[in-house]
């Protein structure tokens, strides 16, 4: 595997947006709001507040396996482990006392003065951000999004610009600010830009070979996630970009040699995201493409429109969709990127992002007549994924996809 | 004549195959794998030999599948055991089937096309339900061992429910129907159907269904069960706990005719001198 220099800015970019966190929770240079990562974050930023994503917070504690330290602690307060393990490894940290932002000078998560959700993706966020609401004495306010839309309507798109629209005013009074139309708009306009660019960096994975994997793009997608609304994302995907279609052109992969690709459905694994990597590149494939790290190339974001783009743009995120769409997507995305094959990850504690559940593996590899894998795991509590299991699946599936090339190929082992 | 070998290191037994150039069985060993896999590789392999009364130099290749198939130092080349079992049955008997092996902590449903390939395969999530190992905690419930359950679960006459599917649990409701007076031999067919329930819920069972593994081997009456169960023929192939390990030989004897770079385990990595 080929490290991307681009990581090196990407850290920087990063630090630049923990710092300006604790800054203003240590220092109060601007009001805090804890965002869930797909929620009204154009409007936060425009409204001034420096924004804490909890997702992006129990992403780092799984990454880092310290999640399954803090687990415990929230099963021990009544939340079930069967739960989203974002949601239990959150509480548990804040129970502990700790928080992986310790480097950046904080010892906890930064104190919000107001929490901000969208159910877009599921109930579980309403619910996290409600804890945390009684126990702090903070305000809550959301977005009540539809789920498991065939397809955006107006009528969607009309509900869900009312309550942004319903939105300002508590907002401005914590913000102690009134929103400026030039602010939403500018914001908008960098979410837009930023997005674009993020997309156009994953589209350029469809070159052979893929210049950057899935487990590169869970590490690239922190602007995308953290950074929106702002100015830094497009600056850091303008930097990234550049370096991608520089690989693209010179033919440098991310997989040295790669010979299979395969698609990501679901959660990553973010406790053994090195592991994978490492043993995916080992059998010379490269996961080249995902559904959720393209969940944050929001489309048709519109500054001139940013209250009914926004909301258009979160209602057409793809977590929110019903079945036929999603698989409709997934078939596209498989197509586009010419991959082989598709893995499913069953995540324990996500059934929202857990693709696998009402047969789409068997549809898609009746549709699109490649083979399906699905792996079962969690995307933080280690306790539901097995490493041998995970590897034989894996191996298998490599095994299988490259037997059935050789004999299209005319080469195959005898059996 | 040249000869092949396979070995396959499985969790709880590992397994030894040596065959001929002809694809025939010649010799095979089955032996707890214990903490020691190489060593367990070892004893299998040269009890299979001294079965097939050949020696070491006359095997031209040894591939080695099973969870521990990257722990045996003189393994010229190894594949999944999701490969071997289907390769090993596919070599017996025509395709398209589904290959249903249950071991001793995995239990796997593998689709394969009319030439053998695979398709698709599933299997157990982290778990222990579905698996032979689930049969050893009912036998230890019950207070026997395992080699005898089969046996007793033919005496049942009353059709008993175990509700749950997880392995431990099962042992504790087994625990209330003791309590309520059941037989033992109901009560090890109510294991038996428990299992059952389990491995239909992997996968679609339909058409021809083979089932291999030590369970299978062992416990007849899980065949009886699944054929019970699914539309379709069940078919038991021969040398059902072995079938991986067969396999691994075919794949050792593949590897050798089609001249494929044979993948050596770095035992380097493994921390082996």
């Amino acid at each position: 595997m080929t490290e991307l220099a681009s990581t090196t800015a990407l850290r920087a970019t990063m630090d630049a947006y923990y710092r300006s966190l604790a800054d203003a929770a240590l220092r109060g240079t601007a009001p805090v709001a804890w965002c869930t990562s797909v929620g009204p974050a154009e409007l936060l930023r425009a409204l001034g507040f420096a924004v804490h994503f909890p997702e992006n917070h129990a992403a780092i504690m799984g990454a880092a396996r310290t999640a399954n330290r803090y687990l415990p602690l929230a099963h021990a307060q009544g939340y079930s482990q069967d739960i989203c393990s974002y949601l239990t490894s959150d509480i548990g940290a804040y129970l502990a006392g700790e928080s992986p932002l310790r480097a950046y000078g904080l010892e906890r998560a930064p104190t919000p003065d107001v929490l901000v959700f969208n159910t877009n993706q599921c109930r579980d966020v309403r619910d996290w951000f409600e804890w945390y609401g009684r126990e702090l004495g903070v305000p809550v306010v959301g977005l009540h999004s539809p789920r498991a839309i065939d397809e955006v309507m107006e009528s969607d798109i009309d509900a869900v610009t009312r309550q942004l629209e319903a939105l300002v005013a508590p907002l401005e009074q914590i913000a102690g600010t009134r929103l400026d139309d030039s602010r939403l708009a500018s914001a908008t306009r960098a979410s837009r830009d930023g997005a674009d660019l993020w997309g156009a960096c994953l589209e350029t994975a469809a070159a052979r070979p893929a210049p950057l994997t899935f487990f590169d793009g869970t590490i690239h997608m922190g602007p995308a996630v953290v950074l929106r609304g702002t100015e830094d994302a497009p600056a850091y995907y303008r930097t990234l970009l550049a370096e991608l279609r520089q690989r693209v052109e010179s033919r440098v992969g991310a997989v040295p040699g790669e010979t299979l690709r395969l698609y990501w459905d679901g959660m990553p694994v973010w406790g053994r995201l090195r592991a994978l990597s490492t043993m995916f590149a080992e059998f010379d494939t490269a996961v080249v493409a995902s559904t959720y790290c393209n969940s944050w190339a929001f489309a048709g974001l519109d500054p001139a429109d940013p209250w009914r783009s926004v909301s258009r743009a979160l209602l057409e995120l793809f977590i929110a969709r019903s079945e036929a769409p999603k698989e409709r997507y997934i078939a596209r995305m498989a197509e586009f990127y010419d991959v082989d094959g598709v893995i499913f990850h069953d995540c324990r504690t996500c059934s929202n992002n857990s693709n696998t559940r009402y047969g789409m593996p068997g549809r898609i590899t009746g549709r699109l007549g490649i083979p399906t894998l699905v792996l079962d795991g969690d995307v933080n509590d280690l306790r539901c994924f097995s490493d041998e299991q995970a590897r034989t699946n894996i191996e298998g599936f490599v095994e299988q996809l490259t037997d059935a090339r050789a004999a299209t190929a005319g080469r195959g082992p005898r059996r | 004549m040249t000869y092949y070998a396979g070995v396959d290191s499985g969790s709880w037994t590992t397994k030894a195959v040596v065959i001929d150039g002809n694809c025939e069985v010649l010799g095979t060993a089955v032996t707890r794998s214990g903490a020691d896999l190489t060593a367990a590789a070892e004893r299998a392999y040269e009890t299979a030999l001294a079965n097939s009364g050949r020696a070491r130099g006359d095997v031209k290749a040894v591939w080695s599948t099973g969870f521990g198939r990257n722990t045996i130092p003189f393994a010229d080349g190894s594949r999944t055991e999701l490969d071997c079992h289907g390769r090993g049955v596919a070599h017996f008997i025509p395709g398209p089937l589904v290959v249903v092996d249950i071991g001793g902590q995995d239990a796997k449903v593998i689709r394969l096309d009319a030439a053998g390939r695979r398709l698709s395969h599933r299997m157990n999530r982290k778990c222990a339900a579905g698996t032979g190992s689930f049969l050893d905690e009912i036998a230890l419930r019950l207070g026997i061992r395992v080699d005898e359950l089969n046996a007793l679960g033919r005496g049942s006459t009353e059709n008993l429910e175990l509700s749950s599917f997880c392995t431990v649990f099962a042992g504790t409701e087994l625990l209330t129907l003791i309590r309520g007076g059941k037989q033992p031999a109901d009560l090890a067919m109510a294991a038996y159907r428990s299992l059952l329930k389990r491995i239909v819920s992997m996968d679609v069972l339909e058409g021809k269904i083979v089932p291999t593994g030590g369970v299978v081997a062992y416990h007849p009456i899980m065949v009886e069960l699944i054929a019970e169960a699914c539309r379709g023929e069940v078919v038991v192939p021969p040398h059902p706990q072995e079938m991986g390990a067969f396999g691994a030989a075919l794949a050792a004897f593949a590897a050798c005719e089609t001249h494929d770079t044979v993948d050596t385990p770095d035992m380097a990595e493994l921390g082996q001198p």
